[in-house]
């Protein structure tokens, strides 16, 4: 016992020596091995045995001197596929080592995760030393992780059993695989007592890995339900006006959606033809009110061309608006074509780290928070101006309304431009997500109807309701029944839910005029 | 027009004879005699003519023009991938005609529009064989308007070539696959997933829309990583439905599945719902040295039309991309882009050429070559002919099979760059048999039309 412990110490002094002499290795350069060695090593790397070859590889990568990589390169254009094989690794290992002190986060973080998971425990001084001046708290998760995962693969006992305890501190999802090993070499019936010490710092790690996993989770799910619920409200916003409250079944209201994903696109192109580079990221800024006119003016053509006279013939509407959302599809593929993509801005690309492997993506955010502020602009244009004071008395007594002297054909065709010019942003905010394409708002009329209907016609606070609902809903049951079977339970409950209650979560009550 | 020419004969015939009948009655016999020869002159004469006519008639119809049709959704959903298709077909048509057409016959297109509805395929198919009684037929895409035309062409005995990529298990006597089996796109990209060069990736995620091809494809993938010794608890497998937008709970699971490492993602993921699943899985923070996404059904016609930023340093798996450095493919790329400007097409130059047109291009090469061969356009000598044999294809030389109806191909494993083209990072040895019935999920079943009568069973 005494004797393997007195072993043990001399291995970790022996390790912890050759980590200073390596993390002092480049840093000494000229005194180290003499540059015949290294050129020794170059042309080895080129040899036909591979025993050679591999031994140069490893002596290179120890040495880990970044100017090299220029020297490697010139090797690989000249080399055949083995020996670029076995160069990829060690030009990657340099790679990431001149990364770690790159100015851009991104690159620092990825490079520190690169070296954690390539398994060179010759990059643990690199990271230690990268540790030391990094100001970002992401990065510097990343390259504490990194060194855990490295050390958790040394042969050393206690090394590891410190890296178990530190990779549970860190709630690193990335250690789980490698402890669990650890864990299952432990419990073999040959384990000794120092695998059977770190199998329980490792199930210690698990477990304090798993708890932290368990409520990330269930954090993400609630994100995602929002951010699902905040989507399928901005879509039903504007119908909920049009269907709501003035009780025109719009099929073309998906296409008022397109119109305005395709207006976003235009205000794209233009920034891209006549405005600096420097301005593009701005560009989305600018297309939100420009869909939101594009649809509205869209709206107010097709109010007064079509639907105008079908007011109180809800199947000639349906029809009727049908074909013209025919109609726009087609138009917009033939003039459009198939080149259309909307590069999102570069703030609103990528996303913000919440907690340990907590990803909220910045399109997402800023989708809620646009139909946050929706609601508030639809809330305050209905309850707060003498507009909205119209409105809501035309949709709830026509004939008194135009008695008292309301204009309503002109409160009307108000109305119904507000409710597509909603529609409009919703197929702003929808190029953040997806593509594109003539039949963007196919996808999305079906569940816009769905929320609002389930919501109750006629009532804003429904539509907002019933989307949270069913969004959240989805998301909680999407992770255990899977994206199909999920969306057929959520469409079963809202049939049975209907079935029970025909007029929604929130119904008109009182003396409604229509009934 | 066919029978004018026979009726003036017989007319010029029965006046010659109804002149020797009322001139014969008042006049001497002389002059009947004289009048007669006169007439059996002209009577020969006419036949003579007559003869000559239904010659010239019967040579002009060898020069008539060999219809062949093209069946292509050119509306609908699935217009954005099948135009192009359409297009390229009609290159090579105008390529072949420029060079003096078939056996000295010019080739004539006739396009029609199945709208994709694949009821519409069927009823298009029919009226192409029956109506239009052409040579030959290109067209289809997706796997179920190739399941419903199929009866048709069997019924009729038409001849079909598919050029897309699909799941196999099929082998119709009526059917050439120019695009690739599952053993020539599928099996050999997750190999290179699990080679040291493509990274030694050891846990899969199969991903896809829920429908014949990605659930096919993904049956014999993991019936292949099974047999390969991964255990089944690195194997997950995932649906999503058609047109689907939100993958924030896939990706979450993937980024779970990946975590550790050496986890890759296989994509079946079809037409819309890749940007969304692209942008989301890079907005999550997830990179493609994570965990890389290999896409069976992502090609440079779809990536034009798509923000690629999301999607650069992921895979893809075809047989052949715009990339590829041969001179024939060159060539085959500037014509492509030319013929696009020349006839107006809509996007002109910035068209880029892609795998199942390539198939398609080569496609209708392969039967010009078999009619030529064969010396007829019969369906039953084509098919013969087209056994066997070779064509230098803008990717490299390909082989049609001896027997079983798909194609000898080479495969690529590409990397998908910024401005939506393929670095290609893997290139297989030589061609690639077809397997139409893959070995990991139908071991006793294989496809043979020489020794057998199509699918056939295996002795074990």
């Amino acid at each position: 016992m005494l004797l393997r412990s007195l072993i043990g110490l001399v291995l970790v002094c022996f390790c912890w020596g050759t980590e200073i002499a390596a993390a002092e290795g480049p840093r000494v350069k000229p005194a180290a091995p003499p540059v015949s060695l290294i050129d020794q090593a170059l042309a080895d790397l080129s040899s036909e045995d591979q025993s050679t070859q591999e031994a140069a590889v490893l002596f290179l990568s120890e040495r880990g001197d970044p100017s090299l990589l220029l020297k490697l390169e010139a090797i690989r254009d000249s080399a055949d596929r083995s020996v670029r094989l076995a160069l990829k690794p060690l030009m990657d290992q340099l790679k990431n080592r001149i990364n770690l002190s790159s100015p851009d986060v991104d690159q620092r973080r990825s490079a520190a995760a690169d070296l954690g998971s390539a398994g060179k425990p010759g990059a643990i001084p690199w990271l230690e030393a990268a540790l030391e001046n990094e100001p970002h708290r992401w990065v510097r998760y990343a390259i504490e992780e990194s060194i855990a995962l490295l050390q958790l693969a040394s042969t050393n006992p206690d090394d590891q059993i410190t890296a178990a305890t530190k990779l549970g501190e860190l709630r690193s999802q990335n250690a789980v695989p490698a402890l669990k090993e650890l864990l299952q070499q432990g419990s073999d019936g040959s384990a000794t007592a120092q695998h059977q010490a770190v199998a329980s710092a490792a199930r210690a790690a698990i477990e304090q890995i798993d708890i932290w996993a368990s409520w990330a989770g269930a954090f993400e799910t609630i994100f995602r339900g929002i951010s699902l619920s905040s989507i399928l409200l901005i879509m039903s916003l504007g119908l909920a006006i049009v269907f709501g409250l003035m009780g025109v079944i719009n099929m073309a209201h998906g296409e008022l959606m397109m119109v305005g994903a395709y207006a976003t696109f235009v205000t794209q192109e233009c920034f891209k033809a006549y405005l600096p580079p420097g301005a593009f990221d701005y560009y989305f800024l600018v297309s939100m009110p420009v869909s939101f006119l594009v649809a509205a003016v869209f709206g107010l053509i097709l109010e007064a061309t079509v639907i105008s006279f079908l007011y109180g013939r809800p199947l000639e509407t349906m029809l009727a608006t049908w074909g013209v959302s025919l109609v726009l599809i087609q138009a917009a593929r033939v003039y459009f074509g198939d080149l259309t993509s909307v590069v999102a801005p570069s703030w609103l690309s990528g996303g913000v780290q919440a907690m340990v492997g907590v990803y909220l993506p910045y399109n997402r955010i800023f989708i809620i928070l646009l139909s946050i502020l929706c609601v508030c602009g639809i809330y305050f244009l209905l309850f707060r101006t003498g507009i909205g004071l119209r409105v809501r008395a035309v949709t709830q007594n026509r004939d008194m309304s135009s008695c008292l002297g309301i204009p309503t054909r002109k409160v009307d065709a108000y109305t119904f431009a507000f409710g597509s010019g909603l529609a409009g942003v919703a197929g702003c905010a929808l190029t953040l997500i997806g593509n594109v394409e003539p039949g963007l708002g196919q996808n999305y009329i079906v569940d816009s109807f769905m929320v609002v209907v389930t919501g109750g016609v006629g009532k804003l606070m429904g539509t907002i309701v019933a989307s949270l609902g069913i969004g959240g809903l989805n998301k909680l049951l999407e992770p255990s029944f899977g994206a199909v079977y999920s969306k057929v339970l959520i469409l079963v409950l809202v049939v049975v839910f209907l079935q029970r209650r025909p007029s929604g979560l929130f119904t008109i009550k009182g003396r409604h005029a229509d009934t | 027009m066919k029978s004018s020419p026979e009726s003036t004969k017989s007319d010029l015939v029965k006046n010659a004879v109804e002149t020797t009948m009322t001139t014969a009655a008042g006049s001497s016999r002389r002059e009947f005699l004289a009048q007669s020869g006169r007439v059996v002159a002209a009577a020969g004469v006419a036949s003579l003519l007559g003869n000559l006519g239904g010659w010239a008639l019967s040579y002009a119809a060898d020069k008539e023009p060999i219809k062949i049709g093209i069946l292509h959704s050119l509306s609908g959903t699935m217009a954005i991938s099948e135009v192009s298709l359409k297009d390229v077909v009609l290159m090579a048509v105008e390529e072949i005609n420029a060079k003096g057409g078939v056996m000295g016959r010019k080739i004539k297109p006739v396009v029609v529009d199945p709208a994709s509805n694949w009821d519409l395929f069927a009823e298009k198919a029919k009226q192409l064989l029956v109506v239009d009684k052409v040579a030959v037929v290109f067209g289809c895409w997706t796997s179920v308007s190739r399941k419903s035309v199929l009866p048709v062409f069997e019924k009729n005995n038409g001849l079909l070539f598919y050029p897309v990529q699909y799941e196999g298990e099929e082998c119709s006597h009526n059917v050439f696959y120019t695009g690739a089996a599952v053993n020539q796109q599928a099996i050999p990209a997750v190999e290179y997933l699990m080679s040291k060069e493509g990274g030694g990736y050891k846990k899969f995620y199969l991903l896809g829309t829920d429908y014949v091809y990605p659930r096919t494809t993904n049956k014999i993938l993991r019936a292949m990583l099974l047999a390969k010794k991964v255990p089944a608890a690195d194997i997950m497998e995932e649906y999503t439905p058609f047109h689907h937008q939100d993958y924030q709970t896939i990706v979450g699971k993937v980024k779970k599945f990946a975590a550790g490492g050496k986890a890759a993602v296989i994509s079946t993921i079809n037409g819309d719902s890749n940007v969304p699943f692209y942008k989301e899985f890079a907005n999550q923070g997830l990179r493609a040295e994570d965990a890389p996404i290999m896409a069976f059904s992502v090609a440079e016609d779809e990536l034009r039309g798509m923000d690629t930023t999301a999607l650069v340093g992921h895979l893809a798996a075809w047989n052949y991309y715009q990339s590829v450095d041969t001179p024939q493919n060159k060539k085959f790329v500037a014509d492509f882009k030319a013929y696009c400007k020349k006839n107006n097409l809509p996007d002109g130059e910035k068209r880029v050429t892609d795998d199942p047109m390539e198939a398609a291009y080569f496609g209708v090469h392969i039967w010009k070559q078999a009619v030529e061969k064969a010396g007829s356009t019969e369906v039953d000598k084509v098919r013969k002919a087209v056994y066997g044999s070779k064509f230098l294809a803008p990717g490299g030389e390909i082989k049609m099979d001896e027997a079983n109806h798909h194609t000898n191909k080479p495969v690529l494993i590409g990397e998908i760059l910024k401005d939506g083209q393929f670095k290609i990072v893997s290139r297989s040895k030589g061609l690639v048999k077809p397997e139409p019935w893959s070995e990991y999920t139908s071991p006793d079943k294989g496809c043979d039309w020489i020794g057998h009568q199509g699918t056939y069973q295996k002795k074990a």
